[in-house]
């Protein structure tokens, strides 16, 4: 079996299951947040259920729209904390105490390997980066795993990435990605397991690992998964202290089809508006002007993010007429970019620094776009009207490619500025 | 159960932000979502839906994130049914969730065009385009599902079990 085939079987109760099977999972974790919490919350009271299945099992993260921006979304920020409260929600994050959930979630120690974890959005896919089985599903199938702690899936079919040569400098694991979403396109994983394998991804450090798996939806993937080694356990042996077993796919377990990537002449990724398989290398889109640039989110908003980003930016200033918006993805990694200098080197060159959440990468607010603006962005949709009007423009790069366009106010390649210097 | 109407179509890749975009989540009450269903494509849309549409897409539709609020923005704007060539999967199990009909329903992007009436069958899957004659298989849902979309959707399902038992 696969290491998707085996999570499932083991959390199904059964020896062995095949994809295409139908299994009901014990949930080992679920997550919910501010925008799809309170629908969650009310269906669990349309069921007529009392008390939720564990309370130690549930995460509940403030990070959309946090600290509130209008009564609306306090009113929903108020819903979840009464629901918190009453069913004695163990593990609670609120404005300050967390940041963007799927950072929050194994920061905090709530991803372990070879756990089924579902989360009520859509980038809970990330966590395949720790070996877990881990999906979004919506908000009242969420209130029926707060109910039964159960979930049915099909056990979906897996492709295989495997990922070989060494990335070029300041080409980083966001290239990578979108090279690989165009590659697969946004419908060609659809209801399908993503593992992503190779030299490169064991090379890869931890936060590389869970951009891959934070974009397998951008393909139409049910999960991503990355096989959890020595760096995984380490990790995860560092927040929690709960046991774990990691799961490992047989030398021949069955694949429906591999995809091979080879990244040593990789250049620099840039995903054009409106979809995010419209992927091309940065030569080709260079010198389109931006007017905002933002790097943050559950894609691009962690350390490593950020001092890829300070790199680029350290001594510069940003171009006129550019806006940049840095938002560390948690509490903890806006501390540790503040005790490194991050920040101040960001703040010199002109930037505007947002708390942890998700900002304006799904258009909730800080940083929204007018009609006819474009942003370059580390995040992960370029949709219409995903940030803003429905007349603006999002390109998505790497930290590097975009620090590097806010200082010229155009698209650019990282490494073109490096040498100009 | 047979579901007649005439069609709204929409492209390859019909995403949730366009479907209900962002900012609008915060709204929880379904008939203020409705009022901006597929805002990111046609602001118009919520009035030609309101006496009862089907909307036909083409690959991937639904794609994006998890937000229920999707689907059920189209629901309460007055969509009876999608037909598509292929569906993103959150969302194709959250409109069974809330009792929207959706049928993978292959080759009918290319055939069949806005202003058509459609009939669908859920039970045996049968889609007639009674504008232009053609006739189309969709696939079949499983019983289960079927029996989730009877009673309106999961939580009037788990109610009337909790009751039955």
């Amino acid at each position: 079996m696969n290491i998707i085939e085996k999570i499932l079987a083991s959390a199904s109760g059964k020896r062995e299951v095949s994809s295409g099977e139908i299994v009901e999972a014990s949930i080992d974790a679920a997550m919910i947040h501010d925008l799809t919490g309170p629908l969650a919350i009310k269906s669990f009271r349309k069921i007529g259920a009392k008390k939720v299945w564990d309370n130690k099992r549930i995460v509940v993260i403030l990070d959309h729209i946090v600290p509130a921006s209008s009564v609306i979304s306090a009113n929903l920020h108020r819903i979840v904390r009464n629901f918190v409260e009453e069913q004695n929600i163990e593990n609670f994050y609120d404005v300050g105490r967390g940041g963007v959930c799927h950072q929050v979630m194994p920061e905090k120690g709530h991803v372990r390997p070879g756990e089924v974890i579902v989360g009520a959005d859509s980038h809970t896919c990330t966590y395949g980066a720790f070996g877990a089985f881990a999906t979004g599903i919506g908000s009242t199938e969420m209130a029926a795993v707060f109910v039964t702690g159960k979930l049915w899936f099909r056990v979906p079919e897996v492709i295989k990435v495997n990922v070989t040569g060494k990335l070029p400098k300041l080409v980083t694991a966001k290239d990578l990605t979108l090279n690989i979403v165009g590659k697969i396109g946004a419908d060609g994983a659809i209801y399908k397991g993503l593992e992503f394998g190779g030299a490169t991804i064991r090379n890869l450090s931890v936060d590389g690992r869970m951009v891959l798996c934070n974009m397998a939806v951008e393909m139409g993937a049910k999960a991503g998964i990355i096989e959890p080694d020595q760096k995984t356990v380490d990790y995860v042996k560092g927040r929690t202290d709960k046991p774990f077993k990691p799961v490992k796919s047989d030398p021949d377990s069955v694949y429906e089809k591999i995809v091979d990537v080879d990244v040593s002449d990789l250049e620099p990724q840039v995903a054009v508006p409106h979809s995010v398989d419209n992927v091309k290398p940065v030569s080709e889109v260079e010198d389109t002007e931006v007017d905002q640039a933002f790097i943050g989110s559950c894609t691009n908003g962690r350390l490593e993010d950020l001092q890829s980003a300070a790199r680029v930016l350290k001594g510069k200033k940003i171009a006129g007429g550019v806006r940049l918006i840095v938002i560390p993805a948690s509490q903890e990694i806006y501390l540790n970019a503040l005790n490194e200098g991050l920040i101040k080197t960001f703040m010199e060159a002109g930037a505007t620094i947002g708390n942890p959440n998700c900002g304006p990468c799904l258009g909730g607010h800080m940083g929204i776009l007018a009609e006819g603006e474009a942003c370059i962005s580390s995040s992960n949709r370029n949709f219409v009207g995903r940030m803003g009007s429905t007349k603006s423009y999002v390109y998505l790069a790497s930290p590097a490619t975009v620090a590097a366009s806010a200082i010229t106010g155009k698209i650019t390649d990282p490494r073109r500025l490096k040498e100009e210097v | 159960m047979t579901i007649r109407g005439k069609v709204i179509k929409f492209g390859d890749n019909i995403d949730t932000d366009v479907i209900l975009p962002g900012p609008y989540l915060v709204h929880t009450d379904p008939n203020e979502l409705a009022k901006h269903a597929m805002e990111g494509l046609d602001p118009k849309f919520p009035k030609k839906a309101a006496d009862g549409v089907i909307v036909v897409g083409g690959k991937n539709f639904g794609c994006g994130s998890s937000r229920e609020q999707a689907p059920l923005a189209l629901k309460y704007a007055g969509v009876k049914c999608v037909l598509a060539e292929s569906f993103a999967r959150i969302f194709y199990r959250n409109s069974i969730t809330i009792g929207l009909p959706v049928l993978v329903c292959q080759g009918i992007s290319g055939k069949v065009e806005s202003g058509d009436t459609v009939v669908v069958n859920l039970q045996t899957g049968k889609v007639e385009d009674r504008t232009n004659g053609s006739v189309f298989k969709a696939t079949q849902l499983p019983e289960f599902i079927m029996e989730i979309l009877d009673d309106g959707g999961l939580i009037e399902h788990l109610k009337r079990r909790i009751r039955s038992k």
